[in-house]
């Protein structure tokens, strides 16, 4: 069940990059949704998901993208196992550290990508600070969002129905 | 370690696509086309019906500015015509056709910053590796990589891997349009120090690399500096408006008979591997 979970989570945030990037390539650039994804799984399932998931997703994006694979992949699965083993180390459950965590997770993945390009490439490393901030920000907003929507969207679902169901039966006495 | 490995081997590999990228691109573009025509179905409602409050007005405004440019047309006609007599008579080859297909973009990349966009044309349709793609305004980029049956990937021309051979339109001087990651996003390199480059001059395609058809339109030159070594500085803004791509045109002569007079085609630069 988690590992289903985590494959379609895998599988939506890379149609909806794909798809946000026909639409508007700037406001592509500025969110990694796959990355966030791999965040997520790494915060909520612990280092090992983190691990597999980074490494299968940044793989197929990888593949899919046109550019040389493994790069991604290997970044990708950095990032999942330290934000899992980080996740576990500390207490992030309330949204600044995780918003922490998401932004620091996307610069270092940021470090790692242009890095490993540069070194394969024998080329000196390209580093855009403000691009890799501003994506940044953006995966830490989508990435406590997401959680908040996991965590608190059932319980809001809940609430809504037994208010539905409430007012109902009042409706009906009179 | 395994991911190292994959590394090192597509390093020491100097030609061919590995089978899992090739795979895995024809599925992913078969998702995708799914996913873009439910997406073009909600926004197709979206513009067909909601947002059609005040059409009439805007309707008849559009009528009057029809009209208006059917004046202007038959203005035009007259002076093309003109101008094709003129042409005959200086003995001037005229501009040849290409084949095009049309092709609707169904993708972006999924790696942010990446380049590159995914069209649903592919090598059913006749679409080859390196084939020239334009929009009405002028060269939007490349194929690279082998088509998948019904999808294409195409590396942009402001891609910072992306390189194209151009030439000054007023004054002729030749050069190469590189992607750069600023703005305006393209660069035009090695024209040199003496030749006359103003900012406002259009740049074309000079078709030397055997991809893009010489004589489209590719940017105008924004910027123009005295470089410190041989070559002046000059920064170019595309014609095109790569923000709003939808559909384009794949131009359908393989690359190397794109310029018969160009018997050896330089090597287009590497795809996509930009982040």
């Amino acid at each position: 069940m988690k590992t289903a979970a985590v494959i379609a989570a895998l599988a939506v945030a890379l149609v909806l990059q794909t798809t946000l990037a026909g639409v508007s390539l700037a406001g592509s650039s500025r969110v990694n949704l796959v990355l966030v994804a791999v965040i997520y799984v790494a915060l909520a399932y612990g280092p090992v998901f983190g691990l597999l998931a980074g490494c299968a997703a940044g793989l197929v994006q990888d593949s899919i993208a046109g550019g040389m694979i493994g790069i991604g992949g290997l970044s990708k699965t950095l990032v999942g196992f330290f934000v899992g083993v980080l996740g576990a180390q500390f207490i992030v459950t309330t949204p600044v550290p995780r918003f922490l965590m998401f932004f620091g997770a996307s610069m270092f993945h940021e470090v790692c990508f242009q890095a490993l390009y540069a070194l394969v490439e024998s080329r000196t490393m390209r580093f855009d600070v403000s691009h890799a901030v501003i994506q940044a920000l953006v995966n830490g907003a989508v990435g406590i969002s997401a959680f908040l929507l996991a965590e608190r969207g059932p319980e809001m679902f809940q609430r809504r129905d037994s208010w539905r169901r409430s007012s109902s039966s009042v409706r009906r006495r009179y | 370690m395994a991911q190292l490995i994959l590394i090192s081997a597509q390093v020491q590999s100097k030609s061919g696509i590995p089978v899992f990228q090739e795979v895995t691109f024809g599925v992913f573009a078969r998702i995708q086309r799914g996913t873009w025509g439910a997406f073009r179905s909600v926004r197709d409602v979206w513009t067909n019906y909601v947002w059609l409050r005040g059409a009439r007005a805007e309707n008849e405004t559009l009528k009057r500015q029809v009209a208006e440019l059917q004046v202007q047309l038959q203005e035009r006609e007259a002076l093309a015509a003109r101008s094709r007599q003129l042409q005959e008579l200086l003995s001037l080859q005229t501009s040849t056709t290409f084949p095009t297909i049309a092709a609707e973009v169904i993708a972006g990349n999924p790696n942010p910053g990446m380049l590159t966009i995914t069209i649903g044309r592919g090598s059913a349709d006749g679409v080859q590796a390196d084939m020239a793609v334009v929009a009405p305004a002028g060269v939007v980029g490349r194929i690279v990589g082998p088509p998948a049956a019904h999808a294409a990937r195409v590396q942009l021309l402001i891609d910072r891997n992306a390189a194209a051979g151009a030439l000054i339109e007023r004054t002729r001087a030749g050069g190469m349009v590189v992607g750069a990651d600023r703005n305006p996003p393209l660069s035009m390199d090695l024209v040199s120090n003496l030749a006359d480059v103003k900012p406002g001059d259009k740049v074309i395609a000079s078709g030397v690399e055997g991809i893009y058809p010489k004589g489209f339109a590719i940017g105008h030159v924004e910027s123009s500096e005295r470089g410190s070594g041989l070559y002046r500085a000059i920064t170019v803004r595309p014609v095109v408006d790569f923000s709003s791509l939808e559909e384009v045109l794949v131009v359908l002569v393989p690359p190397r008979s794109a310029t018969p007079e160009d018997p050896a085609p330089a090597p287009a630069a590497t795809p996509g591997t930009a982040k």
